[in-house]
């Protein structure tokens, strides 16, 4: 086996650059090595200047998300042998604005995850004194896949709908309102329908499957919005063909 | 960094106009889309099959003699391809789709989509005998 | 609940995408390649005659082909808007399901009158 591999990185500096364009480095080709070993040796002793998001190195922050050989991967659950004998091609997540080089612009996604209203909604609190809200293990596990979002955003990365109409809520929010639906303890469904019936709520996807296939927490996010379509319209029928005895 | 400077600086990069010829998931994805052409064509097909059945026996001749032409067989091929995309993809995403529940359990995925073909058997077996018999 | 009109023709939409899984495999099969191109000997006219001109066929043709092309309709409308990235969404809609209409009235012409 060869023992480097070339990395080409797109670097864009907003100061200077008017379009992103191309850096290659060549990085040691070790077994151990994922892409964002690569960065960090990159940024270590070749070019500070390169600017990039990582935290855990352990594929729990969900902060490294970045477009690797044109697909969305957690850089840092992406081994470089997978790629040899390279060049390996690594972009800022699609879909997103740049920012700088590998940083993307994430407010977007900042400001859509609470709109699901993503946490136990009650109709009414119980004290403190009533003691906890209590939930069985079959109730754990109807929402438990839902849970394990890291919100690293690779699913919005994959998503052409997203990527066409940056008013579509997206797949994690909504993976994220159904976690909550699912919840025994919470009472918000009605709440959240409202929110997801809007034009640029589940309605806005076509089913492309991608978010579930990109996913590295297996939420499949494609699952929950396709079971909320189902949900939405299932209350509507029920809303506007019944009479109000029967809901 | 304040907000108006970042934003005015961030690059946002255009969707190409034939994104979905750059990735093998995507071109499938709007093929298994375009299936709903051939559908639209093959209900005005048999529109028109019936209707020639209606004007009587030398029309239905007629029809099924045009219908033997090479730019119709053509045709015909290729939606009929694109019908049987169009089933097999959407029996697939149906469990995702659906959670089905029989007595408080989730019937797994590979029971749905098998369940499904049953039905497709099914229907493809009293529609010939219909036909045919 | 709020009323939207999307969760409606969703469910058109999927309705119709399952008649169609179900159904067009054996009717494209059979009508459009098998009896034009002589692989199974047409069936006779007087059959065929008798079957559509059961008031039961035609409003069992007649739903499954309205649905069918709500179905049709409903997702070519986003293959236009996503896959050319034409922007005139209301234009669309209205070509699109403006065409499920005039397929209707076609089907209860061309059924209704094989059905006399
Ligand atoms: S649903 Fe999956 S891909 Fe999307 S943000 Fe959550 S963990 Fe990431
Ligand atoms: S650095 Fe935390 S997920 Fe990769």
């Amino acid at each position: 086996m060869a023992d480097e591999i070339r990395v080409e990185v797109a670097r864009y500096r907003p100061d200077k650059d008017r379009e992103p364009g191309w850096q290659e480095y060549d990085v040691p080709l070790r077994t151990d090595w994922t892409v964002l070993d690569a960065l960090n040796h990159v940024k270590n002793e070749v070019d500070s200047t390169l600017a990039f998001r990582w935290s855990c190195r352990m594929g729990i922050c969900g902060s490294c998300g970045m477009n690797v050989q044109g697909e969305p991967r957690l850089s840092c659950a992406t081994f470089l042998t997978d790629y040899a004998p390279g060049p390996v091609r690594v972009e800022p997540l699609a879909n997103f604005p740049v920012v700088r080089d590998l940083v993307v612009d994430i407010d977007d996604f900042l400001e859509k995850l609470p709109r699901v209203k993503p946490w136990i909604i009650r109709d009414e609190e119980k004290s403190v004194d009533d003691g906890e809200y209590l939930q069985s293990p079959e109730e754990l596990e109807a929402y438990q896949q839902f849970s394990m979002c890291i919100n690293c955003m690779l699913c919005y990365a994959a998503c052409p709908v997203y990527g066409l109409d940056p008013d579509f809520v997206g797949p994690a929010a909504i993976a994220l309102a159904e976690r909550y639906d699912l919840d025994s303890r919470d009472q918000g469904a009605r709440q959240r329908l409202d929110v997801l019936i809007e034009a640029e709520g589940v309605y806005g996807c076509t089913f492309v499957g991608e978010c579930t296939r990109v996913c590295p927490k297996h939420v499949d996010p494609a699952g929950a919005i396709q079971r909320y379509k189902l949900k939405a319209a299932q209350e509507s029928v029920k809303a506007f063909l019944l009479p109000r005895a029967f809901r | 960094m304040s907000r108006a400077t970042g934003d005015d600086l961030s690059y946002r990069r255009p969707v190409p106009l034939w994104w979905w010829l750059h990735k093998r998931t995507y071109f499938v994805f709007v093929m298994r889309e375009l299936s709903s052409i051939f559908i639209a064509w093959l209900v005005l097909y048999l529109l028109l099959f019936v209707r020639a059945v209606g004007r009587g026996e030398a029309a239905y001749q007629d029809f099924l003699d045009d219908a033997a032409s090479p730019w119709l067989v053509t045709l015909n091929v290729i939606a009929f391809a694109f019908i049987v995309l169009h089933t097999i993809t959407w029996f697939s995403l149906t469990p995702q789709a659906m959670v089905v529940r029989v007595r408080g359990h989730r019937v797994p995925g590979i029971a749905i989509i098998a369940g499904q073909y049953a039905a497709l058997a099914a229907v493809t077996a009293f529609v010939a005998w219909l036909v045919l018999s | 609940m709020k009323f939207r009109i999307e969760p409606f023709v969703w469910l058109a939409f999927s309705g119709g995408g399952v008649l169609a899984a179900l159904f067009m495999p054996v009717l494209a099969f059979l009508f459009a390649l098998a009896f034009p191109l002589g692989w199974i000997d047409p069936p006779s006219h007087d059959h065929l005659d008798a079957i559509v001109s059961n008031p039961l066929t035609f409003l069992v043709l007649f739903g499954l082909f309205v649905v069918m092309l709500v179905h049709a309709a409903h997702r070519f409308r986003y293959t236009l808007y996503d896959g050319l990235q034409i922007k005139h969404r209301v234009l669309v809609g209205t070509l699109c399901y403006g065409a499920v209409l005039v397929g209707a009235f076609a089907c209860l012409q061309f059924l209704g009158g094989a059905t006399q």
